[in-house]
């Protein structure tokens, strides 16, 4: 597997990973920030790389909108945008979620104003949690990469068909340099074949998406929505495993574990933190200490019956949050998971942290920390939900 | 695990250090990981990025607190920053610098090493570009990478000229900093 690393920029793999899935149309805006996803996908066009329209708009509402006509009419479709940029398609994600256009989109956690801050947390897309689209969490580069060619088998599947985003934590992973595989166009013409709707716009045969339906309809095509995020958490396991065939890696498919089995506390979280946490449960580990890692790979559609299943042995569960609802003191993992254990027979204390809000760092004694307090929990002592990385002298 | 923290000036190449390294490293059989303190980055104003290197995969993705190795680009950094910042005892701080380590009163138990990187970049690139020089310093301070994975790092980078001027000053500040080892 080595041999087949090279040492490239998060965004590159990313880029490189499109680039192989062969859309026929991207549209992004090059606002600040963005990444050089974008960036390296224009030039992968102009440099004929790509047999794609390459659409360089004049803002991400126009991005958006403008893949949605391309979607509709049968094109494979791709953007990535950011923070501010997400926060400004936000309209224009319910109609591509409700005309069931499987769009992809890389979304670059990142925080949003004000105050300004360009800096990493997932308060974007977690913004975006009703508008109908897939959410998946990267770990780490390799699976920022993997997840673009598996959100577009997962999102096209006939018994799917809703836009979904790839998100992967900003400059943290966006920016760092390490080896990945970059994904290879033999294997991907294999994994993914071209998009074939069977309904798309058509001059020969016309038709309409998106249009009106009065009170008598409208909650069908809102019940066949949610119907189809059920059929997601199927495809995403199923597809997850495909692609283990394929390429031979594994990311876990609705959720992973990490020292799961026996262990009493146990630590939940979303994207580029899994890899600190995995370091620091070795080293508690080493210490004698009973706690282990539930990752949600993905947030919408919410996997409480594989989360279930998962923390049937927890004494404490620990959620960690790059987001806050504010005026509820949760992170939307927190409050999520407390929903999907509520009317079960299972009773375990969740309590929810919410840390690297704005990019700030979180080095292993914060998860430590968190840890420390979960024990507090497990002997009996209430803890609520709170900011877990709080500067002592400004809090 | 081995941390290097690079700190530099906007513009002084120091991210591009730090990926090199990261580049060279992995040639040499070892996981890299490389990124910088992500800021918003001004010519001149003081800047960091990181290096990871390890014998296993890298899954850690805080920034770097207890380097093993610091890499000063710029001395005038010395009064600004606080470049020992949560050096190991038995790490090395390399400063690019005319003067001698006893020079520099930095407050830790690291060894303080230094060379005049620009000196060796003027000579060899003819640009006082110091990143190069300074990583090629690093291989011989260290030991822990092959300076010819550094100069292939480079010479893919930059093709042609450019990169051979390069790789030259990588093996002289190389031979430098190995010969005091």
């Amino acid at each position: 597997m080595r041999k087949r690393m090279v040492v490239v920029e998060g965004s590159y793999a990313v880029a490189h990973a499109v680039k192989v899935c062969k859309p026929n149309v991207i549209s992004a805006y090059p606002i600040t920030p963005q990444t050089h996803i974008v960036e390296d996908l224009s030039q992968f066009a102009a440099d004929g790389e790509m047999n794609c329209e390459y659409m360089n708009v004049e803002s991400e509402f126009s991005a958006i909108s403008a893949l949605i006509g391309a979607s509709a009419a049968g094109a494979r479709t791709y953007s990535s945008t950011t923070s501010q940029g997400l926060a400004l398609m936000h309209e224009a994600l319910f109609n591509a979620s409700g005309m069931r256009l499987p769009i992809i989109m890389t979304v670059v956690n990142r925080a949003l104003s004000a105050p300004i801050n360009i800096w990493n947390d997932q308060q974007d897309s977690i913004s975006q949690r009703d508008t109908g689209w897939i959410q998946l969490y990267a770990e780490d580069v390799q699976e920022s990469a993997d997840m673009v060619p598996q959100l577009y088998k997962i999102a096209e599947d006939p018994d799917v068909l809703l836009p979904a985003m790839a998100c992967m934590d900003g400059f943290i992973l966006s920016h760092v340099y390490e080896p990945v595989i970059l994904l290879e166009q033999s294997i991907t013409d294999e994994f993914l074949p071209g998009y074939s709707p069977e309904f798309a716009l058509d001059p020969r045969n016309p038709m309409s998406f998106g249009a009106f339906a009065d009170p008598s309809t409208y909650t069908e095509f809102r019940y066949k929505q949610e119907k189809a995020m059920g059929s997601a958490l199927n495809k995403i396991e199923e597809v997850a495993r495909d692609f283990k065939d394929n390429y031979g890696r594994y990311h876990g498919g609705l959720i992973d574990d990490y020292a799961l089995d026996d262990a009493e506390i146990v630590i939940m979280a979303m994207g580029s933190v899994i890899g600190t946490i995995k370091d620091t449960i070795d080293i508690l580990r080493s210490e004698g200490e009973s706690v282990g890692l539930l990752k949600v790979r993905a947030f919408r559609p919410f996997p409480a019956e594989a989360i279930r299943a998962a923390l049937k042995n927890a004494k404490v569960v620990v959620t960690i949050d790059k987001n806050i609802s504010v005026g509820k003191n949760e992170g939307a993992l927190c409050t999520e998971v407390k929903a999907c254990l509520h009317n079960t027979d299972l009773r375990v204390p969740v309590i929810g942290f919410m840390i690297g809000h704005g990019g700030r760092d979180i080095p292993m004694s914060t998860i430590k920390k968190i840890f420390n307090k979960a024990k507090l929990v497990e002997k009996g002592i209430f803890v609520e939900s709170e900011f877990g990385d709080l500067r002592e002298d400004l809090a | 695990m081995k941390e290097i923290r690079i700190h530099g000036r906007g513009g002084q190449g120091s991210v591009t250090a730090a990926e090199l390294l990261a580049v060279a490293a992995f040639e040499d059989g070892k996981y890299s990981q490389a990124f910088p303190a992500f800021g918003v980055e001004r010519r001149g104003a003081p800047v960091m990025a990181f290096v990871r290197l390890s014998e296993k995969p890298i899954r850690l993705r805080s920034q770097i607190y207890e380097p093993d190795y610091v890499i000063v680009q710029d001395a005038t950094l010395v009064d600004v920053v606080n470049v020992a910042a949560g050096a190991k005892p038995d790490g090395i701080i390399l400063i690019n610098t005319e003067k001698k380590a006893e020079s520099f009163r930095l407050e830790t138990k690291a060894a303080v090493k230094t060379l005049d990187a620009t000196k060796l970049a003027m000579d060899f690139i003819g640009k006082p570009i110091v990143n190069t020089t300074l990583i090629g310093a690093f291989a011989g301070v260290s030991g822990l990478i092959n300076p010819e994975s550094i100069k292939n790092a480079v010479m893919e980078r930059f093709p042609g000229k450019v990169g051979e001027k390069n790789a030259a000053a990588i093996q002289a500040a190389f031979d430098l900093m190995e010969a005091q080892r």
